[in-house]
């Protein structure tokens, strides 16, 4: 953003004199100049950070008292003691209590749970999302690449795959694996999620592997792997970050739904989804077992489909989604649509 | 074309075999059939274990058991013999008995949502489209983002929490509060006035005109006990079914076509005419007598537009038809109303269940075993619907803007077309195509039950066998599950690429 010569919400294609941007500068600015997915990426950082400081996690010290595991002498019925009014408005004043989120039936602190939650969630998540794109563009850039026979066992398999429902598999492996933890579970889920990536990378594939750049490096005495990944994918890659991203949504979506079906994360563990799942039955006398952990979930889910879609209005601006400032100016692009 | 139809169905079996051995053997190596034998403590244990093992081949390893399940699933194929063979459940009940139950309240939770998120997503998705980047479009596509990212189970924890619960309460006492009113009044005003449009005044008198008319219904209705005492009555019936007429001849073929116009007219006439007529016949009917005056509803739509003319039939056959279902649709939702006493009276004043699919106890006519099941049906509809809908609208916007930047529509346009012609007939229908994809899919998916919404709402459907199975360690109920889903995946993404390439001339089927 500092040295950027352009004032934002100009149209790309009227820059005048100065040297062309490069293409990975243009989808940055374009990101950038896209405030809903900005603040997105900042809000999700400073809910992972605050949630890792908070309780720590492994090796890394949190600076919070209590832990997620251990029983505590209720405090005032376990309401939460969270204050967020300050004294001059007639409240309590800032403060956090002894248990901001309150306590749950046998006095556990439900900050520190919803601390945990929060972790395996996006822990599950990024695992989930990085494995899933990973055998996704192999598969995909395999099939697509080298075509005739090997493509149609790759897309058969995928078609095998695909007829199985993501929540019956992940029910079933998390039924059997679930008591690991979040990121075995996300290991082996992601072994069931990469259809979606791999026929979208293989369409890619197909339609790249016909241009002239391609050609001129097989011209050149390039491998096989060589023009794969550093020819063909850097020019699909749009694609597959912007898919990647949306997986990663709909995998917190996945989590807390198996965790709330009994088939994810199990006790003592904790996820969003379990405490939701084990305390629906409390909704009337204690609500905010409910809501702590709905809240993030929800946020979570809705940042990182934010940011999803800025990163797709940012590699293709043909198909721009949500956008709430700027829209007008910058509709003078070719609509190039098919 | 036929060589391509064998090909694709020797394919999808192949497919279908390989993916149920996936599942299979994951399954039987997860699950643990034995589990609640080996934790009692009854004296004849071993032998209840050995009965077991027997009933469901445990000593044979999973790989070889898939073969003996597959053999069961082939003798299905054979036609007219009803040798179906899935296997059987841990308490001996046969899978093939037990499906056909688990599949008739999936389609009964499942067909209703499918179809309003359809009618609602493509509708909100076309008027957003139409009013790109204004307030009303910026608000849905945030609206439907928050959707997306809501998790069913939360979606229907809320609704039993909140409406369910909270409307039971609302019936103890139905008054509605002049402020209450006054705000929802408010609310029904702003959304009107972003649906319609247009300039400054325009909003102004839409807002004011449909806020204060919705406030003082609701205060009249709250006067007049309504809540606790439905019915439409034939003076709103007559008001909404000339209302009727008049929107559908607006939308489908526009109010200079005097045809349509008249077509229109005479199906709402009909419909009063009916209301008053048939009561009578309403009080004994069944479930089929209904059936057939629905038939018979849109059979006479259909030859009233028929018979109309004109230039363009089908535009009236079309007019008269939808005009004819919905009027219908009214009169008979009058009816179903008259019965809300006895509903009352069956669940103590308390008829939005949360739980289940009807009310234990509750036996009656058509009118209120089938009052009962809508009430039982809000919930997970309203879940289902709004998990959906957000997809449709998505979908149905983006493929509205995409056919409307297209060379034909400017064509339409420049030849003089009126803008209802231009969007209806030319934009329209060309976006309804690759919604057909998606529709199929959703179908395919949907049948496989919502498993979290079922689990809420304790609905005995196909998610709840799967579920349950899956708990148990039973495998056979849960392959059963399985079976269906999958074929029914299949099936629908077959007839999805059929109708892809029967509605869209570009597309030919290799």
């Amino acid at each position: 953003m500092s040295n950027q010569i352009q004032p934002t919400g100009l149209d790309e294609t009227v820059i005048p004199t100065h040297v062309p941007e490069s293409q990975g500068r243009l989808i940055w600015r374009r990101f950038v100049g896209n405030k809903v997915a900005v603040a997105s990426v900042i809000l999700i950082v400073v809910i992972i950070v605050f949630a890792i400081a908070a309780i720590g996690n492994g090796l890394i010290p949190g600076w919070w008292k209590f832990s997620y595991k251990e029983l505590n002498p209720q405090v005032n019925r376990g309401d939460p003691t969270l204050s967020l009014v300050p004294v001059w408005l007639g409240g309590n004043g800032v403060s956090l209590g002894e248990h901001p989120f309150g306590q749950d039936r046998i006095g556990k602190d439900y900050f520190a749970m919803t601390m945990r939650g929060i972790q395996n969630s996006v822990l599950f998540m990024v695992v989930f999302g990085f494995i899933a794109t990973f055998i996704g563009v192999v598969v995909g850039a395999v099939a697509g690449y080298y075509r005739g026979w090997v493509d149609a066992v790759l897309m058969r398999v995928t078609d095998v795959f695909i007829v199985i429902p993501a929540l019956v598999i992940g029910a079933v492996v998390g039924h059997w694996l679930g008591s690991l933890g979040a990121p075995v579970l996300a290991i082996m889920l992601a072994f069931f999620s990469w259809m979606g990536i791999a026929r979208l990378v293989r369409g890619e594939f197909l339609s790249l592997r016909e241009r002239e750049f391609v050609e001129a490096a097989r011209v050149a005495g390039a491998s096989d792997a060589r023009i794969i990944f550093k020819h063909i994918l850097p020019n699909a890659i749009g694609v597959v970050i912007v898919s990647a991203t949306l997986i990663m949504a709909s995998a917190i979506l996945l989590e807390t739904a198996l965790s709330y079906l009994g088939y994810g994360i199990r006790s003592p563990d904790v996820s969003l989804g379990l405490l939701i799942s084990a305390n629906q039955s409390a909704f009337q006398t204690r609500p905010w077992l409910f809501w702590w952990p709905g809240v993030f979930i929800v946020s979570l889910a809705l940042l990182v489909n934010f940011v999803g879609d800025g990163l797709r209005d940012a590699f293709d601006p043909r198909h721009r989604r949500f956008k709430l400032s700027k829209m007008r100016e910058t509709r003078s692009e070719p609509e190039l649509n098919a | 074309m036929v060589s391509f139809i064998l090909r694709r169905l020797l394919v999808s079996v192949l497919i279908l075999v390989a993916a149920s051995f996936l599942m299979y053997v994951l399954v039987a190596y997860s699950a643990d059939p034995l589990q609640d034998l080996t934790s009692s403590n009854s004296p004849n244990k071993e032998q209840l274990i050995n009965a077991r093992v027997q009933l469901l081949d445990l000593d044979v390893p999973p790989p070889l058991r898939w073969v003996l399940w597959l053999g069961g699933v082939a003798k299905c194929a054979i036609p007219f013999a009803n040798a179906c063979d899935l296997g059987s459940t841990v308490s001996n009940a046969q899978v093939v008995d037990i499906l056909p139950g688990a599949l008739a309240a999936t389609v009964q939770l499942v067909t209703l949502a499918l179809v309003l998120a359809i009618l609602l997503g493509v509708m909100i998705g076309i008027v957003t489209a139409l009013r790109q980047y204004s307030g009303l479009d910026n608000t849905v596509t945030f609206i439907s983002f928050f959707l997306y990212s809501l998790p069913a189970f939360l979606v229907a924890v809320l609704l039993k929490e909140f409406v369910a619960i909270g409307f039971n309460n609302f019936l103890r006492d139905p008054v509605i509060g002049a402020i209450v009113a006054l705000v929802i009044g408010l609310v029904m005003g702003a959304i009107w006035q972003s649906l319609l449009g247009g300039d400054a005044k325009r909003r102004l008198v839409v807002f004011l005109v449909s806020g204060a008319a919705t406030a003082s219904v609701l205060l009249l209705m709250s006067a007049t006990n309504w809540f606790m005492n439905p019915g439409l009555g034939p003076i709103v019936i007559i008001l909404v079914s000339a209302a009727i007429a008049f929107a559908v001849t607006l939308v489908l073929a526009g109010l200079r076509n005097r045809r349509a116009f008249i077509t229109g007219g005479i199906n709402a006439g009909i419909a009063i005419a009916g209301y008053f007529l048939l009561q009578p016949l309403f009080d004994v009917s069944s479930a089929g007598t209904l059936a057939i005056l629905a038939l018979v509803t849109l059979a006479v739509g259909a030859i009233s537009g028929y018979l109309m003319g004109g230039y363009d039939r089908g535009q009236n056959i079309r007019v008269g038809m939808v005009t004819a279902g919905l009027c219908g649709a009214i009169v008979l939702l009058d009816r179903f109303m008259q019965s809300w006493g006895d509903l009352l009276e069956a669940t103590n004043g308390r008829p939005i269940a949360t739980v289940g699919s009807k009310t234990p106890g509750a036996s009656g006519d058509v009118w209120l075993s089938g009052l009962d099941a809508f009430a039982h049906l809000t919930l997970p509809t309203i879940a289902l619907l709004l998990i959906s809908f957000a997809g449709y609208t998505r979908y149905s916007r983006a493929g509205m803007l995409e056919v409307l930047s297209l060379d034909y529509i400017r064509t339409a346009r420049a030849k003089g077309l009126p803008e209802r012609t231009v969007i209806m007939r030319h934009a329209f229908r060309n976006m309804l195509i690759p919604l057909t994809t998606l529709v199929a899919f959703d179908v395919g998916a949907l049948l496989g039950g919502a498993i979290i919404t079922e689990k809420v709402f304790a609905i005995p459907g196909m998610g709840n066998l799967f579920n349950q199975g899956l708990g148990r360690g039973d495998l056979n109920p849960v392959m059963g599950y399985f079976l269906i889903v999958a074929a029914m995946a299949i099936t629908f993404n077959f007839l999805a690429d059929m109708a892809y390439a029967g509605l869209d001339p570009r597309v030919r089927i290799r």
